[in-house]
């Protein structure tokens, strides 16, 4: 075979792995943290709410886990127009990548909220605090600590699912791999070197939100 | 433009997820016997293959699927395979499902009580036997259910194949849009028809959590 494995020929599009890396961190920033908010919200609701929220919540959940995350992306990006719902190629990746995070956050969270004795909730009602005070101060803290290593792999799940936001031409790190590798010819050694990047953000993402959750949770018996 | 009636379309599409359910198949198949080979190597001894078999799920687990898929796809010709986008997905694809099933089947393999191992040992049988007639149809047992809703994950995975030019459900979809102009309803029916598909699988495995239960 004549074919010889050349990295160098990467080196001069440095900035623009780095501009990459840079969009999809921050697609996955927003999409966690509007997609977390929500789903709290979602599993107080499924857990409390009147029965037609439930429906809506349960049926929602059930739609969004058994379609594939690229059929979302065309749906929202190419099919919501046609309501005249018009976004850009950023905005209809954030919106798919926090529907999809939020569905499969609530399901975490509900069980979390489940994990919590029911005598938590009793005693705070009986000491007078309101219910919805009961459930952030005193259900929410510890329904997220005990489920807090599902959340952070979830959150890495998003990371790597939103490779595929690079097909709505979003120039996210797999989108600047498709135009590194059209300009080099150089495809395995493009990929390779993104695929690492991933996995080198996949691991120091994991690490960091369990780092920052051994704070967050000190002291509690895990 | 092309116009066609809903049923047209219906049809079109319903054709091509055979070819999702054929390549689902043939990731489960193939990734549930790499899976079985490397739970093998996970636990025979000496220990030394137990961290390869880690870094490997590491590896497959912290990366993204699509760029699994570009690899195999541009990687092959390189070894002087000429790949067509279903051996490109095929190979791509068993290769996640392996990594994943492993990992799933260690928490059932780690889940029955180590008295197990101890007594086959001690009645003389060797790593094989001890597995094959003790561990794993213990294992099996409290395999069943997430392995059926890993099922779900690993056909919704299928809808990149299309990236790569497989003729499935997903591009087939797409191919219609671009023929009818009609997105919203071509996406529209094409996530119900991945829904009808996983949906069934989704509650078997629900159903046989609550059936089969834990120890």
């Amino acid at each position: 075979m004549g074919y010889q494995l050349d990295f160098w020929a990467l080196a001069g599009y440095l900035s623009l792995f780095v501009q990459g890396a840079g969009t999809t961190l921050a697609l996955t920033a927003v999409a966690s943290t509007i997609g977390i908010a929500l789903s709290i919200g979602g599993a107080a609701t499924a857990r409390w709410g009147v029965r037609w929220a439930r429906s809506l919540i349960a049926a929602y959940v059930e739609l969004i886990r058994n379609t594939p995350f690229l059929i979302q992306l065309f749906f929202i990006f190419f099919g919501l127009p046609s309501l005249g719902i018009r976004l850009t190629a950023l905005q209809a990746a954030v919106l798919a990548m926090t529907i999809n995070l939020t569905a499969y956050s609530i399901e975490i969270l509900r069980a979390g909220i489940e994990s919590v004795p029911r005598g938590q909730r009793e005693a705070g009602l009986a000491l007078g605090i309101s219910p919805m005070a009961v459930f952030i101060w005193v259900i929410l803290p510890q329904a997220v600590a005990n489920v807090y290593p599902a959340l952070v792999s979830q959150i890495v799940i998003t990371m790597l699912e939103s490779a595929v936001v690079s097909q709505i031409a979003v120039v996210d790190l797999t989108h600047v791999a498709d135009y590194i590798q059209s300009r080099t010819y150089r495809a395995f050694e493009t990929y390779f070197a993104i695929t690492l990047i991933y996995l080198c953000m996949a691991i120091s993402l994991r690490w960091l939100l369990a780092r920052a959750g051994s704070k967050l949770f000190l002291g509690r018996p895990r | 433009m092309i116009s066609l009636s809903v049923w047209e379309i219906v049809h079109f599409l319903l054709l091509a997820a055979r070819w999702t359910l054929l390549l689902s198949a043939i990731a489960f198949l193939g990734g549930g016997t790499a899976a079985l080979l490397l739970l093998f190597l996970r636990y025979a001894q000496p220990r030394g293959g137990a961290t390869l078999v880690r870094y490997y799920i590491e590896l497959l687990q912290g990366t993204p699927l699509l760029l699994q898929l570009f690899l195999v796809f541009f990687g092959l010709p390189l070894l002087g395979i000429e790949v067509s986008p279903l051996l490109a997905a095929a190979v791509a694809l068993i290769l996640y499902a392996g990594a994943f099933l492993a990992e799933i089947w260690r928490g059932c393999v780690d889940a029955v009580p180590r008295g197990q191992w101890e007594a086959s040992a001690a009645l003389g049988l060797n790593f094989i036997s001890q597995m094959r007639y003790v561990i794993l149809p213990q294992a099996l047992r409290i395999a069943v259910p997430p392995t059926v809703g890993f099922l779900v994950q690993l056909l919704k995975a299928t809808a990149l194949s299309s990236i790569v030019g497989f003729n499935d459900l997903t591009r087939a979809g797409t191919i219609v849009t671009n023929a009818t102009f009609q997105p919203f309803l071509v996406y529209g029916l094409v996530a119900l028809i991945y829904f009808a598909m996983c949906y069934p699988l989704t509650v078997c495995s629900r159903f046989l959590e609550r059936k089969l239960g834990s120890y």
